[in-house]
């Protein structure tokens, strides 16, 4: 019997030579879209993440080429309308993608030319499953990585609706959502996502999420003290934490990376649609049809009588203007 | 020939002896019953994917693609069908006064039966003017919600934001509609005689007479009230 992968430390992890079996398993995951009562895995894997440090980010876009090799994406040779962002958006063919800021800092009178790399987050509490109303579509493993389960996705784009960082994007082709998966496929054979490998200037690293953590404070106080006093972590608790974390050297103010949200978090609305709301009206229409049936069973009937008709008869009689009526029948 | 005041066109009494009106012409009926089967499919596929629970719906529609596909281009077609109905049925579906005594001995009629307070009536009574306007409200706010959150055509055209109120305004609407709807197939059960407006287009005189009596004098005084059969 071959051995299971190990858990994966480093985006560096090299892949193995002897042939794994898999160490993400079916069992191992904690949330699944539309499905009440998920089995309690029997074994808690190391939490993961991916650090994305943007003051050390170059723009060199290897994380995309990477992510568009590994996930064999063929994403359209679009025009050049004179940004730097290429493709113009994430695609359900480009799960990951160099966003670029220019930004005036009034404070020091300079320009900084900010360089976020986007994708899913991978939230601790994922909107998108949320909202997911095809059991089994998406899910969430013990290690954090939240992943889409093609075959059962219908298409409708709840997830879109439900997720705080605007990133799944529904394929046009065949009718389903695509993001980053943190190349889980990648971490259940024991190595770190494609993109993490390929960074030239470990901009993203990848890890146990403590590990991520800490490495993050030294670059942090790195940061600090090299004048960026409000340098921080974006590892936002409004979604229960995240497994890819930013450094920002901006944490005080988020959203100039493109428009990263100050304090993402499911919204209230869609946690209202997905949340009791739905119970109450599903019992408040069985009431109703119930009370229905029951006003049937044991109600009176408005049955019109004999009386009624005769009555009717009277009234057309009486009238009827003109009377030599139809073929003398009345 | 007289303006029509409780009645819509097509309306008359189609044979004297025994007395049978003529309620909903084969075009209305038509329009009706074509409403009442894309709402039935609404109700389904939509049910499917409100709640988890009913997602085994979606195998009805072969599986949550179709599902997802078919459930807004049902609504569209609901939508227009509606229109048709509107536009025949509207007029008649104005508040009148006697709106206000029939609701006020409603609680009479549902608990024990008895109409024998209720005021005469035109071609509809205050219950009947609710579910049309609650309908006609009703899938407004469907159609423009829905089309806010139709993924396949229109992803685009609202941000975000927008999205998640269209969402959540949508399965309400759609609440609504179901009370609405359970209501009305009621009401055409509990009133014995109802359903034949709707299949072969006629009620007898006497349901006539007891429920819609100025609508039954109308077309008794009218010259082409029944003329001809």
């Amino acid at each position: 019997m071959t051995d299971r992968a190990p858990q994966p430390l480093t985006a560096a992890a090299n892949p193995p030579v002897q042939p794994l079996e898999s160490n993400l398993l079916p069992s191992d995951v904690v949330r699944v879209s539309a499905t009440k009562d998920v089995p309690k895995p029997d074994r808690q894997l190391t939490e993961v993440a991916k650090l994305i440090d943007v003051s050390k980010c170059i723009g060199c876009k290897a994380c995309q080429s990477a992510c568009i090799e590994w996930n064999d994406t063929h994403p359209t040779v679009e025009e050049n309308v004179g940004v730097y962002e290429n493709p113009h958006d994430l695609t359900p063919d480009m799960f990951t993608l160099m966003r670029f800021t220019e930004y005036e800092n009034p404070e020091t009178n300079e320009l900084e030319w900010l360089i976020r790399k986007d994708g899913c987050m991978h939230c601790e509490d994922p909107g998108c499953l949320k909202a997911c109303p095809a059991p089994g579509a998406i899910v969430q493993y013990s290690n954090g990585i939240v992943d889409f389960i093609h075959e059962n996705c219908i298409g409708c784009g709840y997830c879109v609706t439900g997720c705080p960082f605007d990133i799944p994007r529904i394929s046009k082709t065949d009718h389903k959502s695509y993001k980053c998966t943190l190349c889980s496929d990648r971490v259940a054979m024991g190595q770190g996502p494609a993109c993490a490998k390929a960074c030239p200037t470990q901009c993203i690293t990848f890890g146990p999420k403590e590990e991520m953590k800490k490495h993050a404070e030294e670059r942090i106080e790195d940061l600090k003290s090299r004048g960026f006093e409000h340098a921080g972590l974006y590892d936002p608790q409004g979604v229960g934490g995240t497994h890819v974390m930013y450094v920002l050297h901006h944490a005080d103010k988020p959203s100039l990376y493109a428009g990263l949200p100050d304090e993402p978090a499911i919204s209230p609305l869609v946690r209202e649609w997905k949340g009791p709301a739905k119970t109450v009206g599903l019992a408040a229409i069985g009431l109703a049809a119930v009370g229905a049936a029951l006003h049937g069973l044991f109600g009176r009937a408005l049955e019109v009588t004999e009386h009624e008709e005769e009555e009717a008869q009277e009234l057309v009689d009486e009238t009827t203007p003109g009377a030599p009526a139809d073929k003398g029948d009345a | 020939m007289a303006r029509r005041k409780f009645s819509a066109p097509g309306d008359e009494i189609e044979t004297r002896h025994p007395v049978i009106v003529n309620r909903y012409r084969g075009f209305t009926r038509v329009n009706h019953w074509i409403t009442a089967a894309c709402m039935i499919v609404l109700l389904l596929s939509g049910f499917s994917l409100f709640h988890p629970d009913l997602f085994f719906l979606t195998k009805l529609f072969g599986g949550g693609q179709n599902t997802r596909w078919l459930h807004p281009i049902v609504g569209v077609v609901l939508f227009f069908s509606f229109v048709g109905l509107f536009v025949q049925m509207w007029r008649l579906n104005l508040p009148r006064k006697e709106d206000v005594e029939w609701t006020a001995n409603l609680p009479e009629l549902v608990l024990k039966g008895d109409e024998s307070k209720m005021p005469e009536l035109g071609k509809y009574n205050a219950g009947q003017k609710v579910v049309f306007w609650g309908m006609s409200v009703m899938i407004v706010v469907l159609i423009v919600s829905g089309v806010m959150i139709w993924e396949q055509f229109f992803p685009k055209l609202v941000p975000i934001p927008v999205r998640r109120i269209a969402v959540a305004v949508h399965a309400f609407a759609a609440f609504a509609v179901i009370l609405i709807f359970i209501m009305h197939v009621y009401a055409a059960f509990w009133a014995r005689g109802t359903i034949s407006a709707m299949t072969r287009g006629t009620v007898t005189g006497g349901w006539a007479f007891k429920h819609h009596r100025k609508w039954l004098r109308e077309l008794a005084g009218r010259s082409d009230g029944g003329s001809a059969k």
